[in-house]
């Protein structure tokens, strides 16, 4: 594997808050179009593995690059245009006083790129929103409507690495499943390179090529989600959390 | 005889389109077993649990007959509601870290809910705190009844919820999606506790029935003895949870069918056809 077709590589990340440490040593590679699940408990870590990639846990030592560029301590802009990020909460994600047309068209205006109606139209189309849906504001929309809005928004500057932080864990299952095939098509489409949180194995399972498994800041296992299948894990505690997630059944 | 007889329950609230039915006629039996009531958001499984303990406020309505133990709900005074409220039917709600008082010990919480129902020497009480946390299998009772809501994890503020919710011995309990706060290696915990606690082992109370209100279809069909599926106010389902998968509505078959499997294969999830 050259190191041009690795998207994000981690190695012995540790990331404080506060100079209280909550990932230690945290080592793995994310290849070009993959799909990496980091899965844990709350407090496992998972979520500031993510904040540190886009500059938000900005007290972290160790390596990190995301393609090719060694990761940030504060939020860059030549780093958004290469990776962004998509929230839990459709709620308290996007402005409340902003409509759909704002929030998408700001990254542009942002970034100093022209043809904003065209692309606002484009992404509108790409995530299965109807174009009458421009002009809303979030509480307009459904849960499902606005994490659409939110996906819509991370791919406005056509970033090759999306971060995705539990992004269906709000939404109901019939919204859910709409939402992860909505990623999984963008993913075939764009050929992007998904790092995905979540405590939701069965979604690993559908999403993801590989996943690292994470106890109190540290990576205890990295495995291929088909070992979900027949939940061949070695570490105990990766077996815990498979068999409290109802196991194979 | 049954526990509770729900008969063509509607709760209605208004809307500058006129009123709206968010539960919409709905007749259930409860004898003492575990039923699990399960949809999406807006089916109006929550509005269920709630008007079946009459904590639905105006503007809201509630129509329908609900008798519990042979009495009318409907028909009793605010005041004998009161004493129905958590001594007869109790609630367990979704987070503790929004339904815990934040200013007072969990020791006196407890103690509090089960003395606004009983009369008992202060010793008395003292004792059946203390046997009530150990039932909810946290080790130092003594410890932490002396501690504040904002010092628990969210597995043990569910217990000491639980804790107090059942020391009046209730004889029904609706649970309304009383794990989707916590992680799924305490869910499964929490889950058996109340399991344990409706088959009346622990505390010896001679059992309960239980409502257990969620959206996740294959945790309730591990808990529960049968299942109503609701979807827009009505219930479109009724089966023994164990029968589950040969559920025949639409609704109940595209609902199981978008949750994705741990052993998955397929390349796309069915998703269902809306009308907004």
């Amino acid at each position: 594997m050259s190191v041009s077709d690795i998207a994000i590589s981690l190695s012995n990340l540790d990331v404080a808050y506060d100079r209280v440490r909550v990932v230690q040593g945290v080592t793995f590679d994310v290849k070009r179009g993959e799909s990496f699940a980091l899965v844990g408990e709350s407090g496992s870590g998972k979520s500031t593995v993510l904040k540190a990639l886009c500059g938000l846990a900005p007290d972290w030592t160790g390596r990190m690059e995301i393609l090719g560029q060694t990761g940030p301590h504060r939020p860059n802009r030549a780093l958004a245009r290469q990776c962004q990020m998509v929230f839990q909460d459709p709620y308290g994600s996007l402005h409340p006083r902003k409509t759909v047309d704002a929030v998408l068209s700001e990254p542009l205006a942002i970034h100093g790129i022209g043809d904003q109606d065209a692309k606002v139209k484009q992404v509108l189309a790409d995530v299965g929103l109807d174009a009458r849906f421009r002009f809303r504001y979030p509480h307009q929309m459904s849960g499902g409507q606005r994490q659409r809005v939110a996906i819509a928004r991370a791919l406005m500057l056509e970033p090759q690495v999306m971060l995705l932080d539990e992004p269906t864990s709000a939404l109901d299952v019939s919204v859910q499943a709409e939402i992860l095939n909505l990623l999984k098509r963008l993913r075939a489409e764009r050929g992007l390179t998904y790092l995905m949180v979540t405590h939701n194995l069965p979604v690993v399972s559908f999403m993801c090529d590989r996943m690292a498994v994470m106890n109190k800041g540290r990576i205890v296992e990295i495995a291929p989600s088909t070992a979900l299948h027949d939940g061949s894990f070695s570490d105990t505690y990766s077996q815990t959390l498979y068999a409290a997630s109802g196991g194979a059944g | 005889m049954s526990l509770l007889t729900v008969d063509n329950l509607s709760v209605s609230f208004p809307t500058p389109k006129g009123r709206v039915n968010v539960v919409d006629g709905i007749s259930f039996e409860l004898g003492q077993e575990r039923l699990g009531i399960v949809g999406e958001s807006g089916s109006g499984k929550s509005m269920t649990g709630r008007a079946i303990l009459r904590l639905i406020r105006p503007p809201g309505r509630v129509e329908g007959r609900m008798t519990f133990e042979g009495q009318d709900l409907g028909a009793l005074s605010e005041r004998q509601m009161r004493q129905m409220r958590g001594a007869k039917i109790s609630m367990i709600m979704q987070d503790p870290r929004f339904s815990l008082n934040p200013v007072m010990s969990v020791g006196a919480q407890i103690a509090e809910a089960l003395r606004t129902h009983e009369s008992l020497p202060r010793h008395d009480i003292k004792a059946r705190v203390r046997q009530m946390l150990e039932a909810v299998s946290i080790n130092d009772p003594d410890r932490v009844a002396r501690m504040y809501a904002h010092e628990l994890s969210g597995g043990m503020g569910q217990r000491v919820m639980i804790a107090m919710m059942v020391i009046p011995r209730p004889r029904l309990l609706i649970a309304d999606e009383p794990t989707s706060a916590l992680d799924v290696s305490v869910q499964g915990d929490v889950l058996a506790l109340i399991n344990d606690l409706v088959r009346g082992d622990a505390i010896n109370s001679g059992g309960m029935g239980l409502i257990l209100i969620s959206h996740d279809l294959p945790l309730v069909a591990r808990y529960c003895d049968r299942i109503l599926v609701m979807n827009a106010g009505r219930v479109v389902e009724t089966c023994a949870a164990k029968d589950l998968h040969k559920a025949t509505h639409p609704y109940t078959r595209g609902l199981l069918a978008a949750v994705p499997k741990m052993h998955e294969t397929r390349d796309v999830l069915p998703v269902m056809e809306r009308t907004t």
